[in-house]
């Protein structure tokens, strides 16, 4: 039997939990409609008022908000309380275009907190542990919400933020870290580099990790799990709905509780927006029944998901959703394997290559053949051909600690990936053609 | 005392190279002594040209990827032996050789070798010390 933060909201029976969802959405939509002029216009044009919401059920009445929505309204559009009320900003990265910006109130700080508190207890943590928070301090939203999360289950909170291996792997092993909390491509990183110093699994203390905010292999997850000799646990969220937290794993490992006190999840088809039954595959969609400050009605968050209901041993009923299968816009399976684009993005930046890369896809054997080129940059290249093979080498392990699957890396002369209308061609898929 | 070589990152494709020396007769840049080293995807041209720094602009200037590096030049006898000779003397200093290439000198008998090692200053003092003479930049703009 499970630890739980918040036992009564975690193991609420299923209809009262559906009863609280109705009375917060009610009053949400009328926050939302009185507050955003942006999202009242939309309703207005789809001819839905407040009063013709009365429960989820009418969910599926209301207007999507979208990325684009983000980008029309940015940045005060669809904020929905005056700014003396706010206490915070969040911002992503703005590698998909213009950077999204959350505002928060201290209450919606306050139970996004609590959501990342949740998965730290489902993770097996309380008061007695050392919990180092390595994902990255500031507008990211990873660092402040777990940091928050690790207070309030009374953990000692080690405020690492991201980088500088050798000092976190100092502090994980003088001060018995026993959760780590970090992007699950770090923590192979960190498991690497500790392998390398000679420290086995049985010599750090470490028995939990917390990992999110990136795509990530079930094989990956084995791996960290087997170097640090700890259990590694999802944790899901995007800066559009809070952060971190909006879904996490316990023990079981089959998927995240989302926490649907404060986020109604549905799932619908990507094509014709119609809402899909539990169960099916298809776009994941956020409302925030709870926020305050910057309250998303119907955010299609554009991940494949699967949505289930079915008794978890850990005694949650809250809904899970399956890991994220891929992207309404980008997904690849290559070898049976799901690749998203932004996967590969995130070795390239974090290996120090700039974003240039081009993904080709084809069918050798009835094997699908997987290959990467790479623009390399002037800092990286020599005049030997055995470092460029090296620079290649390295650059396809990292790729397969990511992915699953072992791409073969091409580093090609800057500014030769085709590009099509000023925007480079990510993936050549030949398959298709056969 | 050492000399530049100029660096090109190149696919391997038809019309690649031909491409970079249009770039480097176009400014009036001539070629002394130039080495490929190729992949199935990718080559490597090395070059010694007349005149380094308007190479390199105008091949940067057109977006290939270049550096310069430093290599060690040094003149030998046309003969045979003479390059046997020299290597000999970095083998017994015990200076790795990365890779070489030569060019002949038009008039006078003799040779000129590039040779590509980890330690320049090694190089040049075991050949120096060796009576080898080293060629510098200046004597390239003037071959």
């Amino acid at each position: 039997m499970s630890n739980y933060y918040q036992k009564e909201i975690e193991t609420m029976p299923v209809e009262q939990m559906k009863r609280l969802q109705s009375e917060k959405l009610v009053k949400q939509v009328r926050h939302v409609y009185e507050n955003v002029p942006y999202y009242k216009n939309l309703m207005d044009e789809k001819g839905v008022k407040p009063e013709d919401i009365h429960g989820i059920e009418d969910l599926h009445k209301l207007p999507f908000l979208t990325k684009a929505d983000l980008r029309d309204a940015y940045p005060y559009g669809l904020l929905a309380k005056p700014l003396e009320d706010c206490v915070r900003i969040q911002s992503t990265s703005g590698t998909t275009g213009r950077r999204v910006v959350a505002f928060y109130t201290q209450n919606d700080v306050d139970l996004w907190e609590d959501c990342c508190a949740r998965a730290i207890v489902a993770a097996g943590g309380s008061n007695k542990d050392v919990c180092q928070v390595a994902y990255g301090y500031g507008l990211f939203t990873g660092g402040p919400g777990l940091n928050g999360g690790s207070h309030k289950v009374g953990c000692l909170t080690l405020p690492m933020s991201s980088g500088n291996t050798d000092r976190q792997i100092q502090f994980m092993t003088d001060l018995s870290a026993t959760i780590l909390c970090c992007t699950p491509s770090y923590a192979a990183y960190i498991g690497e580099t500790l392998k390398e110093k000679g420290y086995g699994p049985d010599d750090i203390p470490l028995k939990a990790g917390i990992f999110g905010a990136e795509p990530w292999t079930e094989e990956m997850r084995r791996n960290i799990e087997e170097t640090l000799g700890i259990k590694a646990y999802d944790i899901y969220g995007l800066t559009e709905t809070s952060g971190p937290g909006v879904s996490f794993e316990c023990e079981e490992q089959t998927g995240m509780h989302i926490n649907e006190d404060h986020f109604l999840a549905e799932i619908i088809d990507p094509d014709t927006g119609e809402v899909l039954p539990e169960g099916e595959k298809g776009e994941l969609v956020f409302t925030a029944l709870d926020k305050e400050a910057f309250p998303l009605l119907r955010y299609r968050t554009r991940d494949i998901c699967v949505l289930s209901r079915k008794p978890c041993s850990c005694g949650r009923t809250l809904i899970k959703m399956a890991k994220p299968m891929g992207r309404t816009d980008d997904m690849l399976i290559i070898r049976g394997v799901n690749v998203f684009p932004s996967q590969i993005e995130t070795v390239l930046l974090n290996e120090g290559y700039q974003p240039n890369y081009q993904i080709v896809v084809d069918r050798a054997n009835n094997t699908d053949t997987f290959e990467v080129h790479v623009e390399m940059s002037p800092e990286q290249f020599t005049d030997m051909v055995s470092e460029v093979q090296k620079l290649e080498k390295q650059l396809a392990g990292a790729l397969k600690t990511m992915l699953g699957i072992n791409p073969a890396v091409h580093l090609v002369p800057p500014k030769t990936i085709t590009r099509s209308e000023g925007k480079a061609v990510r993936v050549v898929d030949k398959r298709k053609l056969i | 005392m050492a000399i530049k070589q100029l660096t090109a990152f190149l696919a391997n494709k038809q019309g690649t190279l031909a491409s970079v020396t249009k770039i480097l007769s176009d400014a009036g840049v001539n070629l002394r002594a130039l080495s490929i080293a190729e992949t199935e995807e990718f080559g490597i041209l090395r070059m010694i040209v007349n005149d380094e720094t308007t190479a390199e602009k105008a091949l940067a200037g057109a977006g290939s990827l270049i550096k310069v590096t430093e290599v060690v030049g040094v003149k030998i006898g046309d003969e045979p032996g003479k390059l046997t000779a020299a290597l000999e003397v970095l083998d017994r200093a015990g200076i790795n050789l990365e890779y070489l290439y030569a060019f002949m000198a038009r008039t006078e008998k003799h040779a000129y070798v590039v040779l590509r090692v980890a330690d320049n200053a090694a190089a040049e003092k075991a050949l120096t010390d060796a009576g080898f003479y080293l060629i510098r930049q200046a004597d390239i703009e003037k071959l």
